[in-house]
């Protein structure tokens, strides 16, 4: 999908989401404009997860979404699969699946129904695993791999996928500290080589900082704080939000949020 | 599946040649002529005993296992099985209920079925696996892989007891449903061949031509939505697709267990893990399977058979321990 100059990749309005009858968003707004990384932020359960799930389409949001100036209702499901990738927390590893066909699936939206993949599909797949150093893994089984190779092959999928906009739900909590930094500085090469959009929930604050143009605070399904790192991750808002005693401390790349042993009073 | 073809037809009371049976085998060919050496007493042994019991056996252990490969991916649960899921039992009570009230097969012998006991079957099929898949997902949002097999032993169970007493009100149906039961393929002739052939082909022709969308279903549901799948759609019609072909099978030759948990899972160890290899292969296998086994059935006792579901449940009671070992993991 080819955006018109101006137009947002990702443009929420007034998002209400209930799961269960519980409200888990009530009325958030967000744009990410083309280009962008945007990190959403925000203590467990404030409904991180529930807003990129909503934007990937996969929970009803009828009318509160557009992509790259369509409303996200109105696609049909293997159009957006091809405007939207996302990679879950934690995906599910089907037993005994190879790198390459995991990897195939994410050609899935160009492949017409009963069908099978094209010539076109598998070089399309082979050309991603060589761009994510996997060219060598193609034939290993995806369960045996590590974490960090394994996230790699999740970021494979989604671009296999061709889509330019990137949904990332915690893309490094299951890794050490040195395979987050590897996953999240390929992403944002990626990004910057094939203008992909980034939209991406963080738990770790001084990386998410490090990385993300805008982030976004969300607490109690609604958007408390939004704008450049340094003016999310101060100490009044974490304390306000996470309830946590922190110290921001400026860095090279962004603040850094070091935690803090509350003072006994 | 050739070898077990000319097997199956060589092997019986009456020894044949094999090298005349495979000659013989060709000439069913149009065009093809060749001297057999058999008599024409043999010959006939071979057209109109034999083969059609061969092929039925190949059909329903192509089916059964296809149908077990299909229930799997569908439920992403290494142990679904037209059987443990409650699916044959359906299809028997169906069957059972239409010889019993419907008067089906009343002459001792159940060789003339009607064309629509199959119907029948696919109907007592989908109500099984529907109370399966509900009462299974009843524990949370889609339940757990152990749940779902409890489920569906508790509908078998239940859906046994009813086929338990309507035999009993009506007596005069016992010998016919009870030999049928035991699984049926001595008395195969192609009327029992061409009772299954029209539901085998629709079954064969939708699962295998979603064979790529149960590898799609394997990452999971949101994954598969995110790749423009709609996976409950799918997963209806492949439960669908796999219950008709349990049902043609069930209704031609009785309970016949364990090939759907047997055969996928070799082909698994054998060639991986994508459906795409999967079902195509489980349907050569499983009809090569059940062919073989009905040959150590009516030969390892001879001159009395064994029921061919007796070699399987025989051959699979330890094979499902030894699935249930490697699947803890996902069980848990």
């Amino acid at each position: 999908m080819i955006p018109e100059p101006g137009v947002p990749a990702v443009e929420v309005r007034g998002l209400h989401v209930g799961l269960g009858g519980t409200p888990i968003l009530t009325g958030v707004d967000l744009t990410v404009a083309v280009g962008e990384w945007v990190t959403v932020i925000g203590p467990n359960g404030a409904g991180k997860s529930t807003l990129l799930r909503a934007v990937g389409g996969l929970l009803p949001a009828p009318g509160a979404i557009t992509l790259f100036g369509t409303a996200s209702a109105a696609l049909r499901r293997r159009e957006r699969a091809r405007v939207v990738a996302t990679v879950a927390q934690s995906p599910v590893v089907p037993p005994g699946m190879s790198v390459l066909d995991y990897v195939l699936l994410g050609r899935t939206p160009y492949i017409p129904a009963l069908g099978r993949e094209s010539t076109a599909d598998v070089d399309a797949v082979h050309e991603v695993l060589r761009r994510l150093d996997l060219a060598g893994f193609h034939r290993r089984e995806l369960a045996t791999l590590s974490g960090g190779e394994r996230q790699r092959v999740f970021l494979a999928r989604a671009l296999a996928q061709g889509a330019t906009l990137l949904l990332l739900d915690e893309p490094t909590s299951a890794l050490d500290i040195g395979h987050q930094q590897e996953v999240l500085e390929l992403v944002d090469q990626l990004r910057r080589e094939h203008g992909l959009t980034v939209l991406a929930t963080m738990h770790d604050l001084s990386l998410a900082g490090e990385y993300a143009d805008r982030m976004v605070l969300l607490a109690g399904g609604r958007v408390v704080a939004a704008g450049t790192p340094p003016e999310v991750l101060t100490e009044h808002l974490l304390a306000t939000h996470y309830r946590a005693s922190v110290r921001v401390v400026p860095g090279a790349h962004g603040p850094l949020v070091v935690p803090v042993r509350p003072t006994r009073p | 599946m050739l070898v077990a073809l000319v097997a199956g037809v060589s092997l019986g009371p009456v020894s044949l040649p094999p090298g005349s049976v495979a000659a013989e085998l060709l000439n069913l060919f149009p065009g093809v002529h060749l001297d057999s050496g058999l008599t024409e007493r043999e010959i006939a042994i071979v057209t109109e005993l034999r083969l059609p019991r061969v092929v039925l056996g190949l059909l329903v252990g192509g089916l059964l296992a296809l149908a077990g490969g299909c229930y799997q991916g569908v439920f992403r649960n290494p142990l679904a099985d037209p059987y443990l899921l409650g699916v044959a039992a359906g299809a028997g009570l169906a069957v059972t209920a239409a010889i019993a009230l419907g008067g089906a097969g009343r002459q001792g012998t159940l060789s003339g079925l009607p064309m629509t006991i199959p119907l029948a079957a696919f109907a007592g099929a989908l109500l099984a696996v529907t109370m399966t898949y509900v009462l299974g997902a009843a524990g949370g949002r889609r339940g757990s892989p152990a749940m779902l097999i409890l489920a569906g032993v508790a509908v078998s169970a239940f859906l046994s007891a009813g086929q338990t007493y309507l035999l009993q009100q009506h007596a005069d149906s016992i010998q016919p449903v009870y030999s049928w039961l035991l699984g049926r393929l001595a008395t195969a002739g192609w009327h029992d061949v061409l009772l299954v052939l029209p539901y085998a082909v629709l079954t064969t022709v939708v699962v295998l031509l979603h064979r790529r969308e149960l590898d799609v279903l394997a990452v999971g549901d949101d994954e598969a939505r995110s790749l423009g799948l709609h996976p409950q759609r799918t997963r209806y019609l492949l439960i669908a697709a796999a219950s008709l072909g349990t049902a043609a099978a069930v209704s031609a030759t009785g309970l016949i267990g364990f090939v759907g948990i047997i055969v996928p899972h070799t082909v698994r160890l054998l060639a991986g893990s994508s459906y795409r290899v999967i079902l195509p292969m489980s349907l050569l296998f499983g009809g090569a399977f059940l062919a073989l086994t009905d040959v150590v059935a009516r030969t390892a006792a001879a001159p009395t058979e064994v029921p061919i579901g007796v070699v399987t449940a025989l051959l699979g009671g330890p094979f499902f321990v030894l699935v249930l070992r490697t699947a803890r993991r996902v069980l848990t």
